[in-house]
């Protein structure tokens, strides 16, 4: 039977304001999909979200949304979490939204390893902007910003969310939906901050301008150009070092900030 | 006023004054002078089964206490001038979204870095005009450690109530100053709560005003799902761009503030007999005004005192009353002038408006004061 996402979507919200060929849906129902394997009471869920495309998905879906200033998802989505621990908090953005604007909220979630799921839609563009580069937008390609080529060199998500301490990690792409379902499932499920970079596309901002072909061809691309962090063992260096790696590639059992603060209250109010 | 006498410093008078209130989240981040707010509460919060976190930049600490209050906590953050002007994008947000909550701007001297532990009261057209766009604003200026305590309580209340952000304007020199005051007992003071909706979940519309001009606000977590954006909305609260749906909403959010002087607006105003001065003073420079006045007094200068204790929205009732009365209005202030604005805007030139100001880091003195009453009398 078809997965029915009528229960999780708002009636009358649609149509979004996506682009056509625009990879953000795919990210949205595997979201759904994910929230659904997991089992989460849509009224004990809150997902939370900054500026941008992605941002807009919330409006779009059936829980406690929230949709914020530019980059502050996770700020606020602390306060959110840390006011009720026994809440389940989502977090989406886009890749300029999570890790430029909001670069100094991503890391220190990561560190602090609160119980939230980080899903980043990472596009390498600013989109609703109209296609300026951000810091997931590779060295020499196009934006609107860099006309003569990109000088920035761009983040790794994953090797950022390890190093700034996130105890689940991973890396999906929209072409391999079912794993990147899984992964953010497994996201949720896990606690601590957990940080599911999924890979997806713009054609209409950074595709076009980069000679990239059609919406199709961006998400088939992905599929040629990414392996498995188990497969990739099995390939040379420079075989490797031509592939981006998908998989899990940290999932740690470590104290998560709302337990640990818990101790605290036990210890104050016992004191 | 019964209750338990402490010997509190202003910020301490401060975060118990949260406590009374209810506050039960504080997200902050240090910042001098008003660190010893979130050092209160990082001890007090947890004793009460609240919570505290410095956040990582006061931008988070402000993101953090909207997120706090939309699960229904009252919820705190302290700050100072150079963390204000990084909280006011997500005060805005507060505004339109129409979330609860109390800042605290412990003011202090200078621009940027400026003057971190001399006092100042630089910041009362940021506290009014900060964020960008149209929104109503409310701020709170005490000028004793006890009303401190009160004016925070107060703070809360009017936030809850009218949902709305409420900024408290301390400066340096109330902040850290100490004297003795009485914490009320619990109930002494009155409490009051966000109105919470009583329908159905289903028919929960998070912004309707068919009922009155401050919807119910329903906590995330207790089935009413709704969806919160910074995005000009409909009732509904998803957004929209409808001139005609645009230009009520934001007209509403100023008339919570005019439509409800009754509870924001406070001040004190003392006459005398046959007086020609005035003087309106509002925080730690109202102390010096106060002892000046005195003093004028035994030099046979009578003086009327406005002491604004709401200074969003500004009195202008007893202001006009004043200027009607006296020829010249004294304005002191520790910044270049920015109420003496105020004042000039609301009186039409019914009187001629003088300014006492200081920015050097120093407190008005009462005899600075007194040297321009002499000087206008």
């Amino acid at each position: 039977m078809a997965f029915d996402y009528d229960k999780y979507m708002r009636p009358g919200k649609l149509p979004h304001i996506w682009c056509p060929g625009c990879a953000h849906g795919i990210v949205m129902k595997s979201i759904i999909r994910a929230i659904d394997r997991v089992g989460l009471d849509k009224d004990r869920t809150v997902i939370v979200s900054g500026i941008g495309c992605a941002s807009r998905m919330p409006g779009y879906v059936d829980f406690n949304t929230l949709h914020t200033t530019h980059g502050r998802s996770l700020a606020f989505a602390t306060g959110v979490k840390l006011a009720d621990p026994s809440l389940n908090v989502i977090c989406v953005a886009g890749d300029g939204d999570a890790l430029a604007i909001g670069g100094n909220h991503f890391i220190h979630a990561c560190r602090r390893n609160i119980d939230i799921t980080m899903v980043v839609f990472n596009n390498n563009i600013y989109g609703m902007t109209g296609g300026q580069f951000s810091p997931t937008t590779p060295h020499g390609k196009l934006a609107s910003t860099t006309p003569y080529g990109n000088p920035d060199y761009a983040f790794d998500v994953v090797e950022l969310s390890m190093g700034a301490g996130a105890t689940y990690v991973s890396r999906g792409t929209v072409y391999h939906a079912v794993p990147l379902e899984r992964q953010i499932a497994d996201g949720i499920t896990h606690k601590g901050m957990s940080v599911i970079d999924a890979l997806c596309t713009c054609p209409t901002t950074y595709g076009r301008r980069n000679k990239l072909g059609s919406a199709t061809d961006m998400i088939l691309w992905f599929k040629d150009n990414t392996v498995g962090i188990k497969a990739a063992e099995r390939l040379s260096p420079e075989e490797r070092a031509e592939k981006i790696l998908t998989g899990v590639f940290r999932q740690d059992i470590k104290p998560e900030y709302c337990e640990e603060y818990q101790k605290i209250i036990d210890m104050a109010k016992g004191a | 006023m019964s209750g338990k006498e402490v010997f509190y410093q202003g910020n301490e008078a401060c975060a118990e004054g949260a406590l009374y209130a209810g506050c039960r989240f504080f997200g902050g981040y240090p910042i001098t002078p008003s660190t010893e707010v979130a050092e209160f509460l990082s001890r007090r919060l947890p004793r009460v089964g609240g919570a505290f976190i410095q956040m990582e930049d006061e931008i988070a600490a402000m993101a953090s206490i909207i997120g706090a209050s939309l699960v229904g906590k009252k919820s705190l953050t302290a700050t100072s001038g150079p963390g204000m002007s990084l909280k006011l994008e997500n005060i805005g947000f507060a505004c339109i979204t129409e979330v609860p909550c109390v800042i605290v701007n412990v003011m202090r001297g200078g621009p940027s870095t400026g003057l971190p532990t001399g006092p100042g009261q630089s910041d009362v057209m940021q506290a009014k005009w900060g964020t960008h766009g149209d929104h109503p604003a409310i701020a709170l200026a005490p000028a004793s450690v006890q009303e401190i305590f009160n004016e925070t309580v107060r703070a809360f209340n009017i936030s809850e109530r009218l949902r709305t952000p409420v900024i408290l304007l301390t400066d340096e020199i109330i902040g850290h100053m100490r004297e003795k005051i009485t914490i009320p007992e619990k109930g002494e003071l009155e409490i009051w709560d966000r109105p919470r909706p009583d329908c159905p979940p289903e028919e929960y519309l998070p912004y309707d005003t068919s009922k009155g001009i401050i919807p119910p606000m329903a906590d995330f977590g207790s089935g009413y799902r709704w969806h919160v954006t910074g995005l000009n909305h409909d009732a509904s609260g998803f957004p929209t761009n409808k001139p005609s749906l645009v230009q009520p909403e934001e007209e509403r959010l100023m008339a919570k503030v005019t439509e409800n002087l009754d509870i924001i607006e406070k001040y004190e105003h003392l006459t005398k007999d046959g007086a020609k001065v005035g003087i309106v003073a509002y925080g730690s420079s109202a102390r010096s005004a106060n002892a000046a006045i005195r003093l004028a007094l035994e030099e046979g200068i009578p003086v009327d005192f406005i002491r604004p204790i709401t200074l969003w929205p500004y009195p202008s009732q007893p202001t006009i009353e004043m200027a009607e009365k006296v020829d010249t209005i004294v304005v002191p202030e520790m910044n270049l002038g920015q109420m003496i604005d105020e004042v000039q805007r609301c009186i039409e030139g019914r009187a001629k408006v003088v300014g006492v100001n200081r920015v050097d880091g120093d407190p008005i003195t009462p005899e600075n004061i007194l040297e321009k009453i002499r000087e206008v009398a």
